[in-house]
């Protein structure tokens, strides 16, 4: 790891007068990603502004309904927290099929939203990789690209979002409070996270002078009837090749009132496509229909080799965490 | 440039912390990690450093009760912490009951992972979630074993928690 300075700091606002000090500070809050990437030299800030302690933490109930989680929660507080458990099990449960409990108790949401790919090309300084050295060509793209990206690439980079937390949040329509410089900001998580284009080297929408301050999440009707389904090569502590956010809202004779479908480890971002949610409205809770809105996120998909096989399985995927929602048997 | 970087930057930050009891005030250089400090700086070398990178769970320790991977948080971003590593574990010569399950279950071969195994099967038992086997499969997937000594290990955990361990997977 590079020689760096470090502060810690107390609110906001000094969180983001401190990082303005030199254009080569990041704002370290679990560190869990940061740190990581930061010893393979793949990230290399000079200055540590540890936000940690801002009074951002909390997770509170919005007064005209709603959740607002801290940006510095801990990923761990969060899954287990009553409220969420309650009103947002989806979340919960997707946030529990990350990483390991250690990870989980360090990892805060604002990070969560903010981690970087797990491309193994981004993470191997020896290769090219537009995302990490912008111009130098996107190794993946003809390299083994296995856990790539089938939906929204670009001829400049195929690199996946690695969050869980952020394809449940997308199916959930959060919100995404961010403050800088220019004032406070809310961003809608559809639109935090970016494809990647020309430029893969931006994640997001945030801007270099902006923090996480919190996620808020509106009033939701998917307590009932929701599934988080992540498909990976061992099952736990490992990254999604597919996951799918599957919620529904019901009416007593099982046809959908409403649908929400996010898919992880597609793209760039969290995959949401309201054209093939509302195929399902209005519709019996069955896997005919479902097939049909399968069919319809996944058609523009395309594989690069390796992960062809991902098209297939994201297509079941999506029809059996439709089904698992229907059946869930959850006591409200 | 390099060199005046460095020697422009300043360099040691005072940290206290309160390991297994007793408080230390060590002087450490911002990037050094927590689990650095334990191992060089207090000579606790019970701490494991297998991967450096948040995925081996060698490194667990408890902070502020909770565990977590010491090669993944700086020293300084722990000042003032209270930190439980393997070597706090034991109340004098009286093993930790997950110590003596460990050894009476055969739940390590090398021993490498082993004190970052029992640091997070004590975060575990105090998070309080794991009710089934499984769910100590699961809540324990954070720490290898490369002897795959985990069939022990469950056992060993299950026994001190009161699970009955009917040798399922996953």
């Amino acid at each position: 790891m590079n020689r760096i300075t470090y502060s810690k700091v107390k609110d906001v606002r000094d969180a983001i007068h401190e990082h303005s000090t030199t254009s080569q500070a990041a704002f370290i809050a679990g560190g869990t990603n940061l740190l990581d990437l930061m010893k393979v030299n793949v990230m290399q800030p000079e200055h540590l502004v540890d936000i940690n302690k801002i009074g951002c933490d909390a997770i509170e109930q919005l007064s005209g309904g709603g959740l607002k989680l801290g940006a510095s929660a801990t990923n761990a507080d969060t899954a287990y927290n009553e409220d969420v458990q309650h009103d947002y099990p989806l979340l919960s449960e997707a946030m529990l099929s990350a990483a390991s409990a250690q990870l989980r108790n360090m990892a805060t949401n604002g990070g969560n939203v903010m981690q970087r790919t797990r491309c193994y090309y981004f993470y191997d300084t020896t290769t090219a990789c537009n995302k990490r050295s912008p111009g130098s060509g996107c190794s993946a793209i003809s390299g083994y690209n296995r856990m790539h990206a089938i939906l929204g690439a670009s001829e400049h980079c195929i690199a996946v979002h690695p969050s869980d937390m952020a394809v449940a949040l997308t199916a959930l329509d959060a919100v995404v409070c961010v403050t800088g410089h220019a004032g406070a900001r809310e961003i809608p998580i559809t639109s935090f996270h970016r494809l990647p284009g020309e430029h893969p080297e931006k994640d997001n929408t945030i801007e270099a002078d902006e923090i996480i301050t919190a996620i808020k999440l509106p009033p939701s009707s998917y307590a009932k009837h929701y599934s988080y389904l992540k498909l990976r090569d061992r099952p736990s502590y490992a990254f999604a090749l597919v996951s799918v956010a599957a919620a529904l809202e019901l009416d007593e004779e099982q046809n959908v009132i409403s649908a929400s479908i996010a898919l992880g480890g597609v793209a760039h971002k969290p995959w949401r496509m309201q054209e093939a949610e509302a195929l399902l409205t209005g519709k019996p809770a069955t896997a005919v229909h479902f097939k049909l809105a399968a069919d319809k996120l996944l058609e523009s998909a395309t594989g690069f080799e390796h992960n062809n096989f991902k098209i297939e399985l994201a297509r079941r995927a999506i029809v059996r965490a439709l089904e698992q929602a229907v059946n869930k048997q959850t006591e409200l | 440039m390099e060199t005046e970087k460095y020697n422009k930057t300043p360099q040691v930050s005072q940290v206290s912390l309160k390991v297994n009891g007793q408080t230390s005030t060590l002087e450490v250089e911002p990037w050094v990690s927590l689990l650095d400090a334990l191992r060089d700086h207090l000579g606790l070398t019970g701490t494991k450093k297998g991967c450096d990178h948040g995925q081996c769970g060698a490194c667990t320790v408890l902070v502020d009760g909770k565990r977590i991977n010491s090669c993944m948080t700086l020293a300084v971003m722990r000042d003032g912490a209270e930190i439980t590593t393997v070597e706090g574990l034991s109340q004098g010569e009286t093993l930790h009951p997950l110590q003596q399950a460990f050894i009476d279950h055969d739940a390590f071969q090398c021993g490498y992972c082993t004190p970052g195994q029992l640091c997070s099967a004590v975060g575990l038992m105090q998070e309080g979630k794991a009710k089934t086997l499984a769910e100590v499969q699961d809540l324990m997937s954070g720490n290898i074993c490369r002897c795959a000594a985990y069939t022990n290990i469950n056992a060993a955990i299950c026994e001190v928690m009161g699970i009955e361990d009917k040798g399922g997977r996953i």
